[in-house]
């Protein structure tokens, strides 16, 4: 099994506090946009720093593979009732031991409150029993055996489990943390390689970290410490990373992607990160229903748009060009599956799709493909309607909406007229996180109700497999029938374009596209 | 005088209330649901979406809401953010900034802007005269985020005389640089409006009686010229004032000065009802203030237009 792999590797890391180096890494991020508590951090500002303040059961290597950083062993005999042994001595920050009961309060104070950003996590992201949608006091099946372990009962078998648990809203919390959740946000204290230094967190400005002896880990840190600087706009970032006033930068600004490598020279990052951008068709849009008509249209737009030549003059070959339904940093990324084939330009068999189509039920009106315009999309919408345009001679139009905001009410109230840009950034490196909440049928974030009993059953059975890689064979097939009835057209896989300074060494950037800053050296 | 100045201040009250009916409404009008944007791409349940929209507010009628809000306001309270941060604290920590930017870049606007301005005015149609005309004209004519761009990569990135953003803290010097830019865009008002009056003021009868007496010219330009010239620049740059310290949003973004305008616009972008209406509410009372300073500050440069009682 994968968990005997993962208990392997958990052998506890060389003593905490300062590490090779003593230099304070400056980072650019952005202020946090929720109090820091790991079941209402649902956003990169804050869950940068408690990735870096808090331990979960597991932690993730730069290319998504896992490994235990404050568990021992997370074991299971049928992907349903979990056991999990932590390691010992952990502690926090303010020097309480850290035990299972600080796993187990933590997950049912998460799962306590409608109010929880995180809180559908203990429900539709990974199914605990016991889970309601309207909260309760310790409503989950968790159950503390002893100081250093717990058990876990899932609502159905879960085979990436302990694949999820690196995720923010698994961290566990001290004791001070439920006196007063408010003032824990401002000034929270976690078990994690570093923790907030005194007064270290000035608002709309930075929040500077500084290593926990505490941590007895494997992500000790190789610096002095972390300074995390917000900017209002990434140009400002980059002008202070270009004038050495800064030494990691986590996007480079759409304007200085073209030169940022020159720029740079081999301080410029360029890798793939775990986004999947498509555009989604609701099965409610006229001449786009799952049927016959639906199929062919949705195949014959697929064939008809050139993703190679936008990904290349459009974002300057910072995207690649789609191949499945994941990314290519997700284990289980594949460019051979069944069907996949529907994503190449091929204007000729979109045109004859098209007809085939017009066959059952001539197509009238316009294909409008939504977006909002606070977000930089206008260019690859036009490019994109443009080339769907062009290759079945319809009239396809890029329909702005003014924010965000606007277009997901359009989209959750299910009253769009029209095509929409959709996009997933995985919260774990597993292929459930993505299979499971955008395509099951029910599935709240299901943006093109697609409902499939066939899909539904083939990600069960993915779910339930013995292990990872059984579990992708099924989801491989799940994805086959995504590709046949394409409730969203895959487009390109989004990618980690930032850099760093001269002062700083050993930068890497992981699978989440979040620099390692634990391991990043700087002389002080 | 006193009588002036209270009737003055009673006449900001409908302005404040007028003016967050105004912007809560319009905030309010923006379509889309706030709550959904904090998820992206994900959905809440039913029940996060209700408990959410509850504890904002966000399901109760329009009216309701504002009554509500502008209970809390007359408490002194300006409502939370939806991070839960308290606006007051937010624009105590914000505003002392934009106030010591705007102050830095009128100051500068000021000195060099009236300088130049004087000189020209007294060197009419000399070459000094004509630069300085077509560096006004260029200045004007430059949009304020080309400027404030060439500014931050030229003397903070390439020379590197300045920090190309505001550092901690925002100390002094780095402002400096977001001034100029702020001050460049106000310059060529400043300049020649300066000169005009100085021209005008120079063949006044009181100027060539002045020389007459036998007064040097030492005396003559900051006493008599100079300080009659200025009161259509000081009403220029007050107003210059007034706009600036309501926030600079673009110059503040490019050079990250944590700032009203910059935290303005944040707030914007999440549809932060409470946050904007209140900010907005803060500045339109400031603006008030500064404008009835301004006229104030009529009578103290000119006795004639001094406020007499009827």
């Amino acid at each position: 099994m994968a968990i005997a792999a993962l208990a392997l590797a958990g052998c506890a890391g060389t003593g905490g506090g300062g590490g090779a180096t003593t230099g304070i890494v400056t980072v650019s991020s952005n202020e946090p946009e929720n109090p820091l508590i790991p079941a209402n951090t649902n956003e990169v500002g804050g869950g940068l720093i408690l990735n870096n303040i808090m331990s979960g059961l597991v932690y993730y290597n730069a290319d998504g593979s896992v490994e235990l950083d404050d568990a021992a062993s997370i074991e299971s005999d049928d992907n349903q009732n979990w056991t999990i042994t932590l390691r010992d001595g952990l502690k926090f920050s303010d020097g309480t031991p850290v035990t299972a009961e600080s796993y187990v309060k933590a997950w049912q104070w998460g799962a306590s409150d409608p109010e929880n950003l995180n809180q559908w996590w203990f429900g539709y992201a990974i199914p605990f029993a016991g889970f309601s949608d309207d909260g309760g006091d310790d409503t989950l099946a968790l159950n503390v055996v002893d100081d250093k372990t717990f058990t876990v009962e899932l609502a159905q078998p879960q085979a990436d489990f302990s694949l999820a648990l690196g995720y923010t809203v698994f961290f566990p919390l001290p004791d001070s943390f439920y006196d007063d959740p408010a003032a824990f946000g401002e000034s929270p204290i976690g078990n994690g390689p570093y923790k907030v230094a005194e007064d270290g967190w000035i608002h709309d400005e930075s929040i500077t970290l500084e290593p926990n002896p505490e941590y007895t880990g494997p992500r000790t840190a190789q610096n002095g410490g972390v300074k995390m600087v917000f900017y209002a706009t990434q140009e400002a970032a980059y002008a202070d990373l270009l004038s050495d006033n800064l030494d990691i930068i986590q996007q480079v600004p759409s304007n200085a992607l073209g030169t940022y490598k020159d720029d740079l020279g081999d301080r410029a990052v360029d890798q793939p990160a775990a986004i999947f951008q498509s555009f989604t068709m609701q099965g409610e849009l006229p001449h786009f229903g799952y049927d016959e008509e639906g199929t062919l249209r949705r195949a014959a737009i697929s064939h008809a748009i050139n993703r190679e030549e936008i990904t290349d003059v459009i974002f300057q070959g910072t995207r690649t060009p789609a191949t499945d339904f994941t990314s290519p940093v997700i284990d289980g990324y594949s460019t051979d599956i069944e069907g996949a084939d529907v994503l190449t330009y091929d204007p000729e068999k979109a045109v004859e799709l098209w007809n085939e189509a017009n066959a059952i039920s001539p197509w009238d009106g316009q294909f409008g493909l939504a977006y909002n315009a606070d977000g930089g999309h206008q260019e690859w919408v036009d490019a994109t309607v443009n080339s769907i345009k062009n290759v079945l001679g319809i009239d396809a139009v890029g329909v702005p909406y003014p924010d965000f905001a606007g277009l997901r009410t359009e989209v959750n109230n299910s009253t769009i007229t029209s095509a929409f840009r959709t996009g997933w950034q995985f919260d774990y490196p597993g292929m459930y996180n993505i299979l499971g909440a955008l395509y099951l049928s029910g599935s709240g974030s299901n943006d093109a109700h697609y409902d499939n009993p066939d899909y539904d059953a083939l990600i069960a059975q993915g779910a339930q497999a013995g292990s990872v890689d059984e579990a992708n064979d099924y989801f491989h097939q799940a994805e086959a029938l995504l590709f046949r009835d394409l409730p969203a057209i895959p487009l390109w896989y989004g990618a980690v374009n930032a850099g760093y300074s001269t002062a700083v060494d050993n930068v890497q950037y992981g699978w989440d596209s979040w620099p390692i800053l634990y391991k990043v050296t700087k002389e002080g | 005088m006193t009588a002036y100045i209270l009737r003055r201040l009673l006449q900001a009250l409908p302005v404040f209330i007028g003016s967050t009916f105004l912007i809560y409404a319009m905030v309010f009008a923006i379509p889309g649901d706030p709550i959904l944007r904090m998820f992206g791409d994900r959905t809440p349940t039913d029940a996060t979406l209700a408990a959410l929209q509850a504890k904002y507010h966000l399901d109760q009628p329009f009216l309701v809401r504002y009554l509500l809000y502008m209970g809390d306001v007359f408490r002194g309270d300006l409502g939370t953010t939806f991070q839960g941060q308290s606006v007051n604290e937010i624009l105590m920590r914000t505003f002392p900034n934009t106030l010591r930017l705007a102050i830095l870049a009128v100051a500068i606007d000021l000195v060099v802007g009236v300088t130049v301005g004087l000189v020209a005015g007294l060197r009419k149609g000399k070459i000094f005269d004509n630069v300085t005309l077509l560096i006004g004209l260029v200045l004007i004519s430059m949009p304020v985020f080309v400027l404030a761009f060439v500014a931050q990569w030229f003397f903070g990135i390439q020379l590197g005389i300045f920090r190309a953003t505001v550092g901690p803290g925002a100390p002094w010097g780095d402002l400096i640089l977001p001034a100029i830019v702020l001050a460049a865009l106000n310059f060529a008002f400043t300049m020649r409006l300066t000169r005009a009056s100085v021209i005008e003021t120079n063949a006044q009868d009181f100027v060539r009686m002045a020389y007459g007496k036998g007064l040097r010219s030492e005396r003559v330009v900051p006493v008599h010229i100079l300080r009659n010239s200025l009161i259509p620049v000081t009403t220029n740059i007050a107003a210059n004032f007034g706009i600036l310290i309501v926030g600079a949003t673009v110059t503040e973004g490019i050079f990250n000065v944590p700032g009203v305008g910059n935290e303005l616009f944040k707030a914007i972008n999440r549809h932060d009802s409470p946050e904007v209406v209140s900010i907005v509410t803060v500045l339109v009372i400031i603006y008030v203030l500064v404008n009835l300073g301004i006229d104030l500050l009529y009578g103290v440069l000119d006795p004639r237009i001094r406020y007499v009682k009827k």
